[in-house]
This record gives C-alpha cells, structure tokens and sequence, in this order.
C-alpha cells in the first residue's frame, strides 16, 4: 500500500500500539533548554528515575539568554538561576550541554541541523513548538509539553496517537524579492491559524524543492502556527549536500548506508492525504502581517480585510484595536520603531546575508532601532568571517550574540508598550514581544528594507 | 496527577478565539523551576495594567462570574508548547476548558496536568455561552465517565468525546510516565532490533 513520507518515520519508530490504538513512538533526538526542562528533571528526581538514554539528549540555553556580554554573568536573577539549573542538571544526569559561551551554542533549532543531529528519516522533539523546523530535512519533529519531556527523559519513548496528513504543494517559481518566508506567511494566511490542527503537513511542489534549506526550514518552522503537529519535506540532494560532513552525521561507510536509506524516503505515488492545498508560487507576493496571530497576513501592497464572519469579529476587533490599525487599511507608509531580525524562523547564515546585501552602503532610518540576532555562535562566527558585521554596522545595524532574544521577550530584549517592530520571528500575538508591543511579521528581505525606509513600503520599488 | 471524575460548577466565559498560549501566561513569566504559583500571572496581560491593578472589564475581575470552568472560543491554547499554560489554568482553580476545539499541543498538556479539555461542536459551545453569560450562577456538571455534560437549569445534555486512554488515565490519576515504564523490556527490544543508530 503506498504510504506517506511521514507514515514512513512513523511507522519505523513504533515501537508498539498500546491497547486502545496509542502508538508508543520511539524518539531519536530530545533537544533541551532551559525554560521546559527543569520541572521535568525534578520528576525523574521524585520518581527517583535515570535518565534512559542520556546520549540521545543535547541541552543548549537559548530562550532567557542575553544577547549582549554574553561572557559576563547572566544580570537577570530569575534568568540567571534557571540557566544555572540547566547547567547542574546537564551535569548530574550526564547531558551534553552547549551553554553560554561554547562555541556551539545557539536556538535549539538552528544548532541542531548545523551540527548534523537533525538527520532524514529521525524523529526529533522538544519542549518547544518550533520543533517543526527540523522536519525541512525528513524528519518527524514536534514539539512537547514538559510531562512529555520527562516522558522521553524516562524512556526515549512517548504514547501519541497518529495525526492525520495534510499535503501543501506549491509549483512553479517565485517572483523577485519573494522568498520562504512569503510562501510560509502566505500558506498560513490562506488556511488559518488553526487550519492544520490534526494535522502533519507535508509541503512538496517544484518551488518547495528549489528552496536552500534555509528556506525550507523557515517553512517547516512556521507549521505550528497554522496548527500542525509539524511540517516536513522529503529529503533530496539538497538536504544530503547540507548534512554531509557536519560534526554528528555520518561518515564515510555509514554515510552511504544512511544515503540509500534517505533516498527511500518520500510519499509513494499513490498516498492518499486526508487533506490537499495548491498553491501558485508565483501567486505569492511578499507579505506582511497586521494582526495578533500568524493567520492574519496580507500582501505589503494590500489591504486589511473589511469583512470578517459574524462569529470572529470581536476577536478581529479586538486584535485590530491591539495593533492600533483599521479594517479596511493599507499599512503602506506606516511607521516602524524597530526591526528585529533574528528567531529559529530567520537568524541564519543565509539570513544576514541577504540583509547584509541589502543594506550594504545604506543606512537604516534614523527613528529606526534595527537588531540582529543570529541563531548561533556558529552562524555568529561565519558572519564575522564574511565581513557582514561590518557591512551590518556601517549601516546602523547592531548585531548581537546569540539567543530568541526579542521573539518572545524573555530577556531584556524587548519592544516597549505601543511601538511597531517589524520581525523576522514567528509570533505577532499581544504582548510576544514585550507588554503592549505591536509585532508585524515579515521575511528578513522586507525587515531591512523596511529598516532602511524606516516606514512600511512596496520593497519591489525598492529591490538593489 | 489528581483524578477527575465529575465536577458541579458554574463557568467563566471568555468569548474570544484563537486564545494563544502566551496570554494564557506569558513568557516573561516561564522563569520558575517548579510548576507552581503560575495561577497568579494566569492571563496576567488581560487580567492586570501595568502597575499591577486589576483592569475591570476582563471576565476573571467581573464578580458576577467564578468557576472552576472556563469557556473559550475556538482554536485555544494555539501557540507554544509551554505547558505552564496548563499549569497556570489548573493553579488558578480551573478543572475543565471548553471549546468548540484546542490546538494539540495545549490539549496533551492539558490532559497530562489533570485539566480536561471538553470539545463541543460550534453550535454546542454558542449555546453555552449564551446561558453562561446571561447568569454568572448557572450551574453545568461535567461527568467525564458518562463523557456528558450537563445544565440541571434546563435539562440539556452535550456529549463530548475522549480518547478512551487518556479518559481512563484523567479518572484512575494515572500518567503516561507510568505505562511508559512498565513497557522497557519492548522498548528495549526495538532498540536492539534496529538497523540505524544514528
């Protein structure tokens, strides 16, 4: 019978169906940090329980971290003890641990495929919802609840029941100045915040294939926010040219042995999906969103719906109230106060680079505060290597040290009360980026543009 | 976890949608180490201004409502896996949230904190709020083995459904760390049955 991409990992990783229909699906990779593992610690202590499989964990401190002195102790008491807490733990139960100042430190969900631990064909979880981003290479990944993540801690197992498949295809090419971002930010405006919930999406389609996998991570990553399970796209040249010769992959023999196996590794022909999305790539403009969650996104050139269901005006009201914004509105020359370039969605190599070749010989617009933040020491590094810090610089760009930093607010990054912030993260709810912050998600193309403008624009007029 | 088998109270409604996790409780409030006290900031940015007062026109500061139920519209707790949002929901008193459906994430978490999450069709849940708003003190009783839930007031009775483990796990206290536990031997047997390690 054929089967699903997804079916495919599952299937191989059941270890048993529970009585009841529960699959007892066995986990390849747990990655931990510092914010939803403690509690999960102190059950294996209560329950005076090992770690099962401390060698299938990687811990990294990323949510609180800041992004400034990073070699200096961590100022924020609360922030600080949690971190400390991680480190205590990594080292009683024998995790390996890239905390603050190690050289592979960074978001979770950026150091996990370029060491090589996010690998085709594996199931992978965290005690995060962005844990989606590692499906861009074949894997089964999700996000976790903390039971979930002492669950795994106790048996490198968890009790799940199989969700349904979606397929999203998207053919064709996209226009200039379109990138993964748009095609995510699009797909979740047209199905809705909650429109996959159930659901494990694959996307396929010529112009999903003809992304780096940058940009297919940045696609995956986002399958939360329309309600996925996860996201995941079938492993090809591009995703083995990416994984080879990175710390954790496979060598050599292995290596070939793990190739033949990845290559088995797509939906058959015949899959039937619960349910099909088609989208044009070309249909696909660059997009911006207006309201409190990623659903509500338009073209930067369009505008605010007028109209909404009976049912959901109050909630769009209210969202619109929030953001200070009209039905009906363009939000062409809106003013921004800040532009946030950073997150598990946007804070790769190929991120900065494409701000940096933007901005280069330009300068941000005086009212504007714009920073980056990259997703790791690694891609820190890289960047520096490349002179982009100083392109970044020259133009009134401050880049930081690694973390989510201004993507939820956990540490002193923060957008204040009422200010517009252009964001390359994955959240515009209320308050995600400080209490009163008004989050307009877009990709980081549109964020240095819009930095350099220093107001809501149509970048096509502005493309280098 | 504690057990859960039926539950007499009057409901607190929330008429929004798409309820996230971060206004359930949000992150600057994730710092704690142990899964209490998270009740306190339980929609900390609805519930309170900045300075800490309470802002009156939001449902939990209306005297008119209490419970130990909370009505939403649909699609709640979408967002972040922070199961502290469960935890928050449970600390602040709250044993059953109903809607018309919950992003999956936030239903596991609830399920694993000992907080039901009761799903009724649209209809069902625009039937309930009606009554709910209309007087703070209409009671609904919730019997999770029956899978009903029921207004003494007028007689009605919605059916809910629930994975039939789970329902088993919500009325015995059981978790899924248990069962897990008692499956090592055929976990271990997968383990050494596989042809990748990676």
């Amino acid at each position: 019978m054929a089967k699903s991409l997804f079916d495919k990992i599952w299937d191989a990783h059941v270890v048993k169906t529970a009585p009841g229909g529960l699959d007892i699906v066995y986990i390849d990779r747990h990655l931990i940090h510092e914010v939803t593992s403690p509690q999960a610690f102190d059950e294996l202590e209560a329950r005076g329980l090992p770690l099962f499989r401390p060698a299938r964990i990687l811990a990294t401190a990323d949510h609180n971290v800041p992004t400034r002195n990073q070699h200096l102790p961590i100022e924020e008491p609360l922030s600080r003890s949690q971190v400390d807490k991680l480190t205590a733990n990594c080292a009683k139960y024998g995790v390996e641990l890239y905390g603050l100042g190690h050289a592979r430190q960074g978001i979770v969900h950026v150091i996990g495929p370029e060491l090589g631990l996010t690998l085709p064909g594996t199931t992978i979880v965290c005690g995060d919802s962005h844990t989606s981003t590692h499906g861009a290479f074949g894997a089964v990944a999700f996000g976790i609840g903390t039971s979930q993540v002492a669950q795994v801690m106790a048996t490198q197992c968890l009790l799940l029941s199989r969700p349904k498949r979606m397929r999203i295809s998207v053919d064709g090419e996209l226009r200039p100045g379109v990138t993964a971002k748009d095609l995510i930010l699009y797909v979740i405006a047209q199905l809705g915040t909650g429109g996959a919930t159930g659901y494990f999406v694959e996307y396929a389609g010529s112009a999903v294939r003809a992304l780096s996998m940058e940009g297919r991570m940045t696609v995956c990553n986002m399958s939360i926010e329309m309600g996925a399970r996860g996201g995941l796209i079938a492993p090809d040249e591009t995703t083995f040219a990416y994984v080879k010769g990175r710390p954790y992959a496979p060598k050599e023999a292995a290596w070939e042995q793990a190739v033949a196996y990845w290559e088995t590794l797509y939906s058959d022909k015949d899959t039937v999906f619960e349910v099909e999305h088609h989208f044009d790539a070309a249909a696909i403009p660059p997009m911006i969103t207006y309201g409190t969650n990623p659903g509500m996104g338009i073209a930067l050139t369009g505008h605010i719906p007028s109209e909404v269901p009976a049912s959901e005006a109050e909630s769009f009201d209210k969202s619109l109230q929030y953001m200070g914004f009209q039905r009906g509105e363009s939000l062409l020359g809106k003013e921004i106060n800040y532009v946030f370039i950073g997150s598990c969605t946007n804070s790769r190599i190929e991120d900065l680079r494409a701000v940096a070749a933007y901005v280069q010989g330009k300068q941000k617009a005086g009212h504007v505060e714009a920073i980056i933040v990259p997703g790791s020491k690694q891609v820190e590094q890289q960047a520096i290597a490349e002179g982009l810090d100083k392109i970044l610089a020259a133009a009134g760009f401050e880049l930081r040290e690694p973390g989510c930093s201004a993507c939820l607010a956990m540490n002193e990054d923060k957008i204040p009360a009422g200010a517009y912030c252009v964001a390359t993260s994955n959240r515009n709810f209320e308050g995600r980026q400080g209490p009163g912050s008004r989050t307009l998600l877009a990709s980081p193309l549109v964020a240095a543009i819009t930095a350099v403008q220093g107001r809501i624009v149509d970048i096509t007029q502005y493309l280098n | 976890m504690e057990k859960f088998q039926t539950l007499h109270s009057a409901a607190v409604p929330l008429p929004l949608e798409n309820i996230d996790t971060d206004q359930i409780i949000p992150a600057r409030f994730l710092k704690a180490t142990t899964r209490e006290g998270f009740g306190e900031n339980l929609f900390r940015d609805w519930r309170f201004n900045a300075d800490g007062t309470p802002k009156p026109d939001f449902v939990l500061n209306d005297a008119c409502y209490a419970g130990q139920i909370l009505l939403a519209g649909k699609n709640f707790g979408c967002g972040s896996s922070r199961e502290h949002a469960a935890w928050a929901l449970y600390d602040a008193g709250f044993r059953v949230v109903i809607s018309s459906y919950f992003a999956d994430i936030f239903r596991g978490n609830a399920l694993n904190t000992g907080l039901l999450p009761l799903q009724l069709t649209d209809a069902e849940l625009a039937r309930i709020f009606t009554l709910a708003e209309k007087d703070g003190d209409t009671e609904f009783v919730v019997n999770l083995p029956e899978q009903t839930l029921h207004l003494p007031a007028t007689g009605e009775s919605f059916h809910f459904d629930i994975d039939a483990y789970k329902k088993e796990c919500l009325i015995n206290g059981y978790d899924d760390i248990d069962y897990l536990l008692s499956q090592k031997p055929a976990i271990e047997a997968y383990e050494s049955g596989r042809a990748w390690t990676w």
